[in-house]
C-alpha cells in the first residue's frame, strides 16, 4: 500500500547504500578513477562543467563517479556545489580572438586567415564500431603538423568591416552584465542573460530547439560562420592591483552563426548574428545555441515571434535541465492528500452525473 | 557539517532571503523575486520552503517537517535530517512544541499559535498560471487586481459541473488585495489560513518566488454568493482514533475493495490516541494501540 513509502530515516539509509553498492558494479572489475574520467570521457566532463557552470575538470569527473554517469545528476551534483563558493569578483572578458586553436572551422568560406583546422572530431569518421577497443590497447599518438603561430581572426570580424554584418552591440561596454545566478530573470530578458541561461541550458532541449528553427518554426536561414575550440586566458583584475592578472586557462568551445535578415525601414539588409559559447568541447550544444540565441532575438530585429524557439519566457523558463528534471521528478513524492482530495470530488461529481441523466462526463484536469 | 555554515546557506544569502520575506510580509499575498539558490536537495522537492527555513533558523528553533501531514514520509525525513545535520537544532513531530513547521501539502489540524511560523513548499506560486502562461501578462494581472479571469474560471466549472471543482491549490484572496494560490493543500485546509496568529511563508525555489500572509491577515476562499465555499467531509472517521473533523487519508487495505480512512495528520491522530480516542480499527496499520488509553 502506498503509506509504505513511510519508513524513514532506516528506509532512506539502506537506499543510499545499495546505490553505492549498484554505483561500484562487480567488485572484480577494477573501479574507474576520476582521473580516466577526466582523461577518457572528457566529452561527457565537458557537458557536465558547462551546465553545471563550474568549470573545473576534476570535480566534473568526480561528480560524473558518484552519480553512475547520469550526466543530468552529475549537472545537479555540481551546481548544488557551485552555489556554496564565495565569489570574488568577474574575470576580464576572455578574448576568443587569441585563443590556441585546436580546431577551427568555417562553413561560409573556402579558404581563410588562419585556415581550416579540423582537430580531433567525429565529423567525417564512419560511425562504425571499432571492435579493437573491447581489447585494451594503447592508439598510436595523433599526427602533429606545424603549430601556426598566425592569428585567426574571427571570420564575422572580417564581414564587419564590409558592413555586410551587424556589428556588436556595445552601446555601454561597462555597464554591469547581469548575473543570472544572483538576480532573478525578469522579463524581457536582455541578451547577456539569454545567453548565460542558453549556456548552462539543457543540450538536448536546445538542440531540439534549435532543430526546429532549421525545420521551419522561426525560420531564418543559418550559416556556420565559424566553429573554434581551444584554449584562452582568463585574466582578473584584482581591486589592490588595478591591472589584469592571468589566472589560467580555460577550453571553450564558440560558434558564431550567419543569418539573414531582410532589413527593415531603417535598417539595410545584412547578415545578423546567433552565438554560442561552452566550456570544454561541446560542438554541438554551441551550435544549437547559437540558432537558439538568434531566434529569441526576433523581438529586438522586429520579426514576427510565432514558434516556441522564439518565445523568450517559453525558451529561457524550460532551459535548465535541475529546474526540469526536479520538478519532473517531483511527481514521485507522495500527493496523495491532494488525490483523495480529487477522489472526494470525482466521486461527487460522478455522483450528481449519475442523477442528472444525459449530462456528459468531463474529465478533470490535475497538476502538481 | 563540515565545510558548511549553519543551515547550508551563507549568510549573505540568508540576508537576502530574509530581504524578500521582509518584503513579502508588508505586501501580503504579493510574490516577492528572489535569487533562488541551488540547494543540495532537488528543484520541485522542497528547495523553496528549505531556503526559507535556513534563512530564519536559528539555535533555539525547535523545527517539525511534515509532508502530506504526516512527520515520517520520506521526503519530510529528508528534510528535517537535512536540517538537522546542518543546524544541529531540535527537531519534533509535536505541532504544539515546534517553533518552525515546514510543511507540503497539508496545515496541522492543531491551531497554531502566535509566535509559530509555518514554511510551506510551493511548486508553482502563481494562481493565474493555469489561465495565463506569461509571467508578463500574470504581473500585469495582479499590478491591476484583474482577476476576473479566475472568477471565470470557477464560473465555468459550476456552468459544467453544478460546483466549482478544485478540490486543492484553492484560490485565495489575501488582505483583500492579491490574488493567492495557498500551494496544493487541500481545500480543507484554507480556513486555517484565515487570520492565523501564526506567521505564514511561502517559498518557491525553481519560481524563485517568496510570498507571505503575516498574523491575523484576512484569507478569503474565492467563492459566488449562491455557490459558498465549502471543505472536504468524510462520511467515516479515522479508523485509528475515531477523528471526524480532520482530514483523512483513504488507505486501501486488500486487493477486494476494502478500505479504510485515517488520519493524514500524524501527530493529531496520535496525540488523540494518546488522550484516549479509539477508532473503530486502531489496530488496522499495525501501529501500537496507544497504551495508555483506557
Amino acid at each position: 500500500m502506498y503509506v509504505a513509502v513511510k519508513g524513514g530515516e532506516a528506509a532512506i539509509a539502506n537506499a543510499e547504500r545499495l546505490l553505492a553498492e549498484t554505483r561500484r558494479g562487480d567488485p572484480a572489475v577494477p573501479e574507474i578513477s576520476t582521473a580516466q574520467i577526466e582523461q577518457q570521457l572528457g566529452l561527457a566532463v565537458d557537458r557536465v562543467m558547462t551546465e553545471g557552470s563550474l568549470y573545473d575538470r576534476e570535480l566534473a569527473a568526480l561528480a560524473l563517479k558518484q552519480a553512475c554517469g547520469d550526466q543530468l545528476e552529475a549537472v545537479f551534483l555540481l551546481r548544488a556545489f557551485r552555489t556554496t563558493l564565495p565569489r570574488f569578483g568577474a574575470s576580464q572578458p576572455i578574448d576568443t580572438g587569441r585563443m590556441q586553436v585546436a580546431r577551427r572551422i568555417s562553413a561560409t568560406f573556402k579558404d581563410l586567415p588562419g585556415g581550416q583546422i579540423l582537430g580531433p572530431s567525429f565529423d567525417y569518421t564512419h560511425r562504425l564500431l571499432d571492435f579493437s577497443l573491447l581489447a585494451a590497447g594503447e592508439t598510436p599518438g595523433g599526427p602533429r603538423g606545424e603549430s601556426d603561430p598566425e592569428p585567426m581572426p574571427h571570420v564575422l570580424a572580417m564581414l564587419d568591416r564590409e558592413g555586410l554584418i551587424e556589428s556588436e552591440i556595445e552601446d555601454s561596454p561597462d555597464a554591469p552584465v547581469p548575473d543570472i545566478t544572483r538576480e532573478p530573470t525578469t522579463y524581457p530578458a536582455d541578451r547577456a542573460a539569454r545567453l548565460q541561461t542558453l549556456a548552462r541550458g539543457d543540450e538536448g532541449f536546445l538542440l531540439a530547439l534549435g532543430y526546429s528553427v532549421q525545420r521551419g518554426y522561426g525560420r531564418n536561414h543559418p550559416f556556420a560562420g565559424e566553429i573554434r575550440f581551444g584554449t584562452v586566458e582568463v585574466e582578473f583584475v584584482p581591486e589592490e592591483l588595478g591591472f589584469p592578472v592571468s589566472i589560467g586557462d580555460v577550453a571553450v568551445t564558440e560558434c558564431e552563426m550567419i543569418n539573414q535578415f531582410k532589413g527593415s525601414a531603417t535598417e539595410p539588409p545584412q547578415f545578423t548574428r546567433g552565438y554560442g559559447l561552452a566550456f570544454g568541447h561541446c560542438e554541438r550544444k554551441t551550435m544549437a545555441m547559437a540558432l537558439v540565441d538568434r531566434a529569441l532575438r526576433a523581438r529586438e530585429l522586429g520579426e514576427e515571434i510565432d514558434s516556441p524557439a522564439q518565445d523568450e519566457e517559453f525558451v529561457l523558463a524550460h532551459s535548465d535541465n535541475v529546474e526540469a528534471s526536479g520538478f519532473v521528478q517531483h511527481l514521485k513524492l507522495p500527493h496523495y492528500v491532494d488525490f483523495q482530495s480529487e477522489l472526494v470530488l470525482v466521486r461527487e461529481l460522478r455522483r450528481r452525473a449519475a442523477a442528472a441523466p444525459g449530462r456528459r462526463e468531463t474529465a478533470l484536469a490535475g497538476d502538481e | 557539517m563540515d565545510g558548511y555554515n549553519f543551515a547550508y546557506l551563507d549568510e549573505q544569502t540568508k540576508r537576502m532571503i530574509r530581504r524578500a520575506i521582509l518584503k513579502a510580509v508588508a505586501i501580503p499575498g504579493y510574490q516577492v523575486p528572489f535569487a533562488s539558490r541551488e540547494m543540495p536537495l532537488p528543484y520541485g522537492w522542497g528547495t523553496g520552503g528549505i531556503q526559507v527555513t535556513a534563512a530564519i533558523i536559528g539555535t533555539d528553533d525547535v523545527l517539525k517537517v511534515i509532508d502530506q501531514g504526516a512527520d515520517d514520509t520520506t521526503n519530510a525525513v529528508s528534510i528535517r535530517r537535512f536540517f538537522a545535520r546542518t543546524t544541529g537544532v531540535a527537531t519534533t513531530e509535536r505541532t504544539a512544541e515546534a517553533t518552525i513547521v515546514q510543511t507540503r501539502h497539508r496545515i496541522p489540524e492543531r491551531a497554531l499559535s502566535a509566535g509559530q511560523i509555518i514554511v510551506f513548499q510551493v511548486p508553482i506560486p502563481e494562481p493565474l498560471r493555469w489561465l495565463e502562461p506569461r509571467e508578463t501578462e500574470t504581473r500585469k494581472m495582479h499590478a491591476l487586481a484583474e482577476y476576473g479571469a479566475m472568477h471565470v474560471k470557477l464560473y465555468e466549472d459550476v456552468a459544467r459541473h453544478g460546483r466549482i471543482a478544485t478540490a486543492y491549490d484553492y484560490p485565495v484572496m489575501v488582505g483583500g488585495r492579491y490574488l493567492m494560490r495557498p500551494s496544493p493543500i487541500p481545500k480543507f485546509d484554507n480556513p486555517k489560513l484565515d487570520r492565523s496568529p501564526a506567521l505564514q511563508l511561502f517559498g518557491a525555489g525553481r519560481e524563485k518566488r517568496i510570498y507571505a500572509v503575516p498574523p491575523w491577515t484576512t484569507v478569503v476562499s474565492l467563492d459566488f454568493e449562491d455557490h459558498p465555499f465549502e471543505v472536504q467531509r468524510w462520511e467515516s472517521c479515522c479508523a485509528l482514533c475515531g477523528a471526524t473533523d480532520s482530514f483523512l487519508d483513504e488507505v486501501i487495505v486488500d486487493d477486494r475493495g476494502g478500505r479504510i480512512f485515517v488520519c493524514s495528520d500524524s501527530d493529531h491522530c496520535g496525540e488523540r490516541r494518546a488522550a484516549g480516542h479509539v477508532g473503530p480499527q486502531p489496530d488496522a496499520l499495525g501501529q501500537p494501540v496507544a497504551e495508555e488509553a483506557t
